[in-house]
């Protein structure tokens, strides 16, 4: 009940600041089984995918988040653990036992949706960097799993990297149509053409 | 001004948006199934005019109070329009957080408070002088002449020139009940209208290009046609004003010519920013500064005049 009252007054604060649109440019907002995989320059990145979920679909769709970050002070952890029910992954090391992979798919198995952000951290607002592989993996291990790709216009400079506060600009979020892994596809390959289908979202 | 007065322009008003609505579906019905993109624009922009005036009538009945909070809004979503579309660096984060949080509350505060030699000096003296220095702090000197001018103008032109609407409530005019809401309603009235009827007399008659580099839609002929339409139907409204009959056609004319001189400098500052990259961030056409672009040129001018010949 909490969490829902605050899961509101967070959409709607973020929707008044951005007056962030949602433009399914090659997707319909439909009840599927998704991966969301976006550009990221902004922390307001995944609150602006989040906020333009019609409100069942962003009941079913949990964001894949930095484990070091958001385990950092008790309102971090209850933000994620309650409200936005986000999937914890560690950076840069992996261990065996905790397995960014598994986790992720292990929500995927719980029915939920994901919302990735495959470049890893935040980009300084200029070109969209390489993307880290959990991507791939996902695809493989759960290949009915839709991949949609997510370009998020202007979030930059709503919250640059280092400096809290926030301005109020238009941003747009634009979703495109949903790809898979293709049967002769390697791992490169796939990376660099789901890197493509962002970058070309974004032009559009 | 009575109640009957008021309620008599809104009946006028809604009578006009019905005979719009009528006459577009009566266009839509003959031109049958085919698509037609001036037609679902005309729709859209009669469907936005019903929002508008049910709103603004809901803030009048409220009261002064509620006046100021919408246009507060209001500026608040036309300077969100005008910073997206301008450069800002990493350095004018905080001046332009505080425009804002800290100056366009404080604005429409001095308004509430009734606090006239605050309001009028808050943003051509203080924020003009604060804002810079928010950003200087940074040292980051690249095109700082021309990122500070363009904030400020943001600021100007969104807070400090539409925030003059709603203070035209507080003028204290002789023979006015406290907060009559008619002057308000007079000046968005001859404004929109002249925006409207340049517009229907540019499609019915146009054919001179007025400002070809700067709005091509423009003509000679829509705005010579606006511009004398507008002020008859602001001359025929001077019982709501405190104004005589010429009076009223008098500043009439002067919001009008304004609102056309106002949208030709907006109309400049989207050429140059490219006016086709806004189709990114608003679904649709056009935002709250398409709509109030000549309002905010005129009003400052209309609360003056009426302030030095209308009050005591």
């Amino acid at each position: 009940m909490v969490e829902r009252l605050v899961a509101k007054l967070i959409t709607t604060s973020t929707r008044l600041l951005t007056g962030a649109q949602a433009r399914w440019i090659g997707c319909a907002p439909l009840d599927t089984h998704r991966i969301y995989f976006a550009n990221h320059t902004s922390h307001v990145d995944f609150l602006l995918i989040w906020a333009v979920l019609p409100g069942q679909l962003r009941k079913k769709t949990r964001p894949v988040a930095a484990l070091d970050y958001w385990s950092r002070g008790a309102v971090r952890r209850y933000l994620i653990d309650s409200v936005f029910r986000g999937v914890l992954v560690s950076r840069g090391h992996v261990e065996r036992e905790h397995n960014p992979i598994d986790a992720m798919r292990q929500a995927l198995d719980g029915g939920a949706s994901l919302i990735l952000f495959p470049e890893g951290t935040r980009g300084p607002g200029g070109d969209v960097q390489p993307f880290k592989p959990g991507l791939y993996h996902l695809a493989a291990a759960r290949p009915d799993v839709e991949l949609v790709p997510v370009w998020i216009d202007n979030s930059y400079r709503v919250m640059p990297k280092g400096l809290p506060l926030p301005i109020p600009l238009l941003c747009s979020v634009a979703f495109g149509k949903p790809a898979r892994l293709e049967p002769s596809e390697q791992k490169p390959e796939f990376l660099a053409r789901m890197r493509q289908l962002v970058i070309e979202l974004g032009k559009a | 001004m009575n109640l009957h007065e008021e309620l008599l322009v809104l009946a006028g008003l809604a009578a006009a948006l019905v005979i719009a609505t009528t006459v577009a579906v009566i266009l839509r019905m003959r031109a049958g199934a085919a698509q037609n993109p001036v037609l679902d624009n005309l729709s859209a922009r009669i469907k936005a005019w019903w929002v508008m005036i049910i709103l603004l009538t809901g803030a009048f009945l409220a009261g002064r109070h509620a006046v100021i909070v919408l246009f507060g809004l209001v500026s608040f979503a036309a300077l969100r329009e005008f910073i997206t579309l301008t450069p800002t660096h990493r350095a004018d984060q905080v001046a332009v957080f505080m425009s804002f949080f800290v100056v366009l509350p404080m604005q429409y505060w001095l308004i509430w408070i009734r606090w006239y030699g605050f309001f009028a000096v808050l943003i051509p003296v203080y924020a003009f002088l604060v804002l810079p220095i928010a950003s200087v702090v940074f040292g980051d000197s690249k095109n700082f002449l021309a990122r500070t001018a363009e904030t400020q103008w943001g600021v100007m032109v969104c807070i400090y020139c539409i925030s003059h609407v709603p203070a035209l409530l507080t003028l204290d005019i002789p023979g006015y009940r406290d907060g009559d809401p008619m002057l308000v309603i007079f000046l968005l009235i001859v404004v929109q209208s002249s925006d409207v009827l340049q517009y229907v007399w540019g499609k019915l008659l146009g054919h001179h290009k007025i400002a070809p580099s700067l709005s091509p839609s423009k003509t000679v002929e829509g705005f010579i046609g606006g511009v004398v339409s507008a002020t008859v139907l602001g001359t025929a409204l001077w019982r709501i004003t405190p104004f005589s009959p010429l009076q009223a056609a008098g500043m009439s004319l002067i919001a009008t010519l304004m609102a056309f001189l106002g949208g030709l400098v907006m109309s400049a500052i989207k050429r140059d920013r490219g006016v086709k990259d806004w189709g990114h961030l608003i679904e649709g056409h056009g935002g709250m500064l398409d709509r109030l672009d000549s309002v905010a040129f005129s009003a400052p001018i209309l609360f003056h005049l009426t302030r030095y010949f209308f009050t005591p």
